[in-house]
């Protein structure tokens, strides 16, 4: 009777021993590993930016037009001039930090903002750019479009 | 299922005689045991920068031109990268402090002396290690800070006499931080100091285990007057469970502070931009780095640069064999080196804190 | 010229004559087999005699060639004074300010001659200086106006490409500002002299000097150069415009165009001023201080309303980039991850510069176009921010999961400890 009393309790706090240990156990490395789990996935995008960034795939871009790319924390602009050669530029004016688009109807890199203009060169040629756009360097790996940083001489 | 494993392992390996030095093995218990903890929880921090660093290493690229966009992959692209990485970052700190703490408990609880004087010799090069490890660590992410930090750092390096400019060259890979320092200092940070350190902890532990845990001075002459007074818990498992519980709590802070306060990235380093204000190295480096700024530029006919650089060399090497300078058995009035704990202490917190109100 | 030659004559001859040898000595030592005997003297003369050679050198006309006697004539090999300034040897002396134009044209109005040094150089300095008001008050008898070397300056006259020339981009203003500002020498012309001071406080100041763009406009930018005059009061936007080309265009189709014309206003000067252009601000369309609009429209009107729909349009564009841009900081300084919504707010900014500059058409259905473009990019990125902080939200519930787990274990382990050393 005496024996009876006391092992009930004892059952139950090994119970709630073995519940503590055993779940606290398993949650805790449950929630260890799943971040690694996870962090193991390798994930869709693989460009890292930097210097050198995939702006478009061959076929994205139809002659005689322009595409808005990231590069960075900065936009870029590639262009598919008529003879299919591959242009690639920054996008960000010179004036006022706008993005600058191509347009095919004057061969020209516009800005909307203050109506500036530069050439295929990147040279602001009119309105208000006071400098002349970065130029990127453009190869082509299989079918993607690769700019690159030019290496400073 | 489980215990026909263990036994198909015991009949192999012999388990029991594997973990008998444990089985032994007793931890003194008193009102200052709690300070036992610390190696153990540098060691668990350890084992958590080995795990991440693996992890980091997966998506890592080193190189001026995608370390930092490697890391801003980690932290934007990758699930979880933040986390990995933030732990990684953090535990790093945290791993450092608590070396600090646990090499200052050792020195207050006399348990460097006789015959542990290696271990504390051990101790005191990991310690070194660990930091070489922050300073490596920190250019990784090639981030304006880590940038200029290293500049100051590798400069400081280089202020030794004959052997500095060598030295400095050797650590840069070249005379200026470039992509080779990068390079360089990953080489060490993934390979050398790992291998470094991972020997020099087993023989840290060795140590410890072959000499077991030392007990404090003064209650070790009241237990050998007294024996009946003697407390004392069995390593394993007793020891080892509250360890797993000293762990997990090192764990939890971990995880709630770099999921809460994520690693800054920062701004990726451009050697052509002039040095940002209030560049100072991280902040296990405070104290010797403010200990440089405040000897004058000129003492009597040396430079105060290089006497600092010396000063700090010196003071290190004093430090490291800071065991043998107490005779056998100690002195009770020779308490000199208490005095010596107590002052360098103070003067690495007062520095540090001198260091942060100065900037 | 007589009275200065009197006084250098006996000055000069007075020296012994082992003196002029050593002069002579000294000069072939320096010069080779060049002998100018002008500078050896005049390097010792005081004040605005003293032209030294060291000077002279700096002068781009010295460096392609030109001596002293190309402008003031005389004989440069000769050490006697009588024999090197002699009307014979065709000294002019100090050349008088009413020739100098003249004297300077000589070689710059020749295209055949200026070819042969700089063939890109203009040649019509002269004719257009004719047409300036400089040039028109210097026929007139009045030798106080700037002539050629005022601007230029003498002896070290440099390129206008060279930083420390005078007339660089730099310096201009500087230039004119050196009579324009001098309210004593302007007085008998009757025109403000704040210009200088008024067009330092400019964006174009900013731009030129703070911000180094060396493109930005400076007193000849709209005054001219040799040709100075002010470009005419209805001729100021076509001024404006050869920078401000779009703004120009919408500003030329506007209601506002004709009706500045009718009443012979300044175009742009009339909201924008002319010599203190300071940049454009928002303000400029309300009614307060600095409203521009209300100068002249009535309260309630037609216009007032546009107005006080386009300044609200721009309001509330402005209002929800720096919203978005708040919201994104915030989730960045939480640690997320929000660089994509980061760079197209540029895009919205790009909305809102365009719209601010659409306000030249004067139409409120046209600005609020390139408002709503930007509204809705600013409100995409507000939601961005405020996604990532839901994200931060789940990744503190996880951690929050991760710490209960932990606490069960910690639990367990104590109470396994306890019920271990109960024993």
């Amino acid at each position: 009777m005496c024996a009876d009393q006391t092992a009930q309790p004892k059952t139950s706090r090994r119970r709630a021993i073995e519940l503590f240990l055993g779940g606290g156990l398993l949650a805790s490395l449950a929630s260890f590993i799943y971040p690694v789990l996870r962090f193991l996935v390798p994930p869709a995008v693989i460009d890292l930016g930097g210097d050198e960034v995939v702006a478009a795939k061959v076929g994205d871009i139809k002659p005689n037009s322009g595409k808005i790319f990231r590069f960075g924390s900065r936009p870029g602009l590639l262009i598919l001039n008529n003879d299919g050669t591959y242009r690639a530029l920054s996008a960000t004016c010179t004036h006022l930090g706008c993005t600058v688009q191509y347009r095919p109807d004057l061969r020209e890199i516009w800005c909307a903002c203050h109506n500036g203009i530069y050439d295929l060169n990147g040279r602001n040629v009119s309105g208000p750019p006071p400098r002349p756009l970065t130029v990127f360097d453009v190869h082509l790996r299989g079918d993607e479009i690769v700019v690159n940083r030019k290496r400073e001489a | 299922m489980i215990s026909a494993l263990i036994h198909w392992l015991d009949e192999r390996l012999n388990l029991d005689g594997l973990i008998a030095p444990f089985k032994h093995k007793t931890v003194p218990t008193h009102r200052l045991s709690y300070w036992y903890f610390f190696g153990g929880i540098t060691l668990f921090l350890f084992i958590i920068q080995v795990l991440t660093g693996i992890l980091l290493l997966l998506y890592y690229r080193p190189g001026a031109n995608e370390a930092f966009e490697s890391v801003q992959y980690i932290v934007t692209r990758v699930q979880f990268g933040w986390l990995i990485r933030s732990v990684h970052a953090w535990s790093a700190n945290l791993m450092i402090f608590t070396a600090f703490v646990h090499m200052f408990s050792v020195l207050f609880l006399k348990a460097y002396r006789k015959p542990r004087e290696l271990t504390w010799v051990t101790g005191v090069v990991l310690l070194i290690l660990v930091m070489g490890f922050g300073f490596s660590g920190y250019l990784l992410p090639w981030n304006t800070l880590a940038f200029f930090a290293t500049k100051v750092g590798t400069e400081i390096a280089g202020q030794v006499p004959i052997i500095g400019k060598p030295m400095m060259i050797f650590l840069r890979g070249g005379e200026e931080v470039t992509g080779a320092t990068l390079s360089r200092f990953f080489g060490f940070h993934v390979a050398v100091l790992p291998g470094l350190v991972t020997v020099l902890i087993a023989i840290h532990l060795f140590l410890v285990q072959r000499q077991g845990m030392s007990v404090p001075p003064k209650l070790d002459v009241k237990w050998t007057a007294n024996p009946s007074e003697r407390r004392e818990m069995k390593f394993f498992p007793n020891f080892m469970l509250r360890e797993m519980m000293a762990w997990y709590v090192a764990m939890g802070v971990l995880g709630a502070l770099a999921a809460i306060f994520p690693w800054n990235l920062g701004v990726k380093a451009d050697p052509f931009v002039s040095a940002p204000a209030g560049i100072k190295p991280e902040w296990y480096f405070m104290f010797m780095f403010q200990t440089l700024k405040v000897i004058p530029s000129k003492v009597w006919f040396v430079d105060g640069e290089v006497l600092g650089v010396l000063g700090c060399s010196l003071a290190g090497v004093l430090w490291l064999l800071l065991p043998f300078f107490e005779s056998d058995p100690p002195a009770r009035t020779k308490s000199w080196i208490t005095g010596l704990s107590i002052f360098a202490l103070v003067y690495v917190i007062g520095m540090s804190v001198y260091g942060y109100l100065a900037h | 010229m007589a009275t200065l030659r009197i006084k250098v004559r006996p000055f000069v001859s007075a020296r012994p004559v082992w003196l002029a040898g050593l002069i002579v000595l000294g000069a072939c030592l320096s010069y080779g087999q060049t002998v100018n005997s002008c500078l050896d003297c005049h390097s010792a003369q005081p004040g605005r005699l003293e032209v030294t050679p060291e000077k002279f050198s700096q002068d781009i006309h010295s460096q392609k060639g030109l001596t002293c006697t190309s402008c003031h004539g005389g004989d440069s090999s000769s050490y006697d004074p009588d024999q090197a300034m002699s009307r014979k040897a065709g000294w002019k002396g100090k050349v008088d300010r009413k020739q100098i134009p003249q004297l300077c044209g000589s070689c710059h109005s020749n295209p055949a001659l200026m070819r042969q040094y700089n063939p890109s150089l203009r040649t019509d300095q002269l004719d257009q200086y004719h047409t300036s008001v400089h040039g028109k008050l210097l026929a007139a008898g009045d030798s106080k106006v700037a002539v050629c070397t005022d601007c230029h300056s003498v002896h070290d006259l440099r390129p206008p490409s060279d930083p420390r020339s005078t007339v660089n981009p730099v310096n201009v203003a500087k230039t004119c500002s050196r009579c324009h500002s001098d309210a004593a020498y302007m007085k008998q012309y009757g025109i403000p002299t704040d210009q200088f001071a008024k067009y330092n406080t400019s964006v174009h100041y900013d731009a030129m000097v703070v911000r180094g763009d060396l493109s930005a406009p400076t007193c000849t930018t709209c005054h001219g150069n040799h040709g100075a005059a002010p470009p005419g009061v209805d001729k100021v936007q076509n001024v404006c415009a050869t920078c401000h080309a779009f703004q120009a265009q919408m500003y030329a189709k506007s209601t506002h165009a004709k009706a500045f014309q009718d009443a012979s206003l300044p175009g742009c000067v009339v909201c924008h001023s002319n010599h203190a252009i300071h940049l454009p601000s928002d303000a400029m369309l309300g009614t307060g201080p600095s409203g521009v609009c209300m100068r002249c429209h009535t309260a309630g009107d037609h216009c007032d309303r546009a107005r006080a729909d386009i300044l609200d349009n721009l309001t509330r564009l402005d209002a929800s980039i720096k919203d978005a841009d708040q919201s994104l900081r915030l989730a960045e300084s939480a640690g997320m991850e929000v660089s994509a919504a980061r760079l197209s707010q540029d895009q919205a900014r790009d909305s809102l510069t365009k719209a601010r500059v659409t306000i030249h058409t004067f139409q409120a259905a046209l600005v609020n176009e390139d408002v709503q473009a930007g509204m809705k990019i600013a409100d995409a990125n507000l939601k961005a921010g405020q996604d990532a902080m839901v994200e931060r939200n789940h990744r503190r519930i996880g951690l929050g999961i991760c710490l209960i787990a932990i606490a069960m274990m910690l639990v367990g382990l104590w109470l396994y400890i306890k019920k271990l050393e109960s024993k």
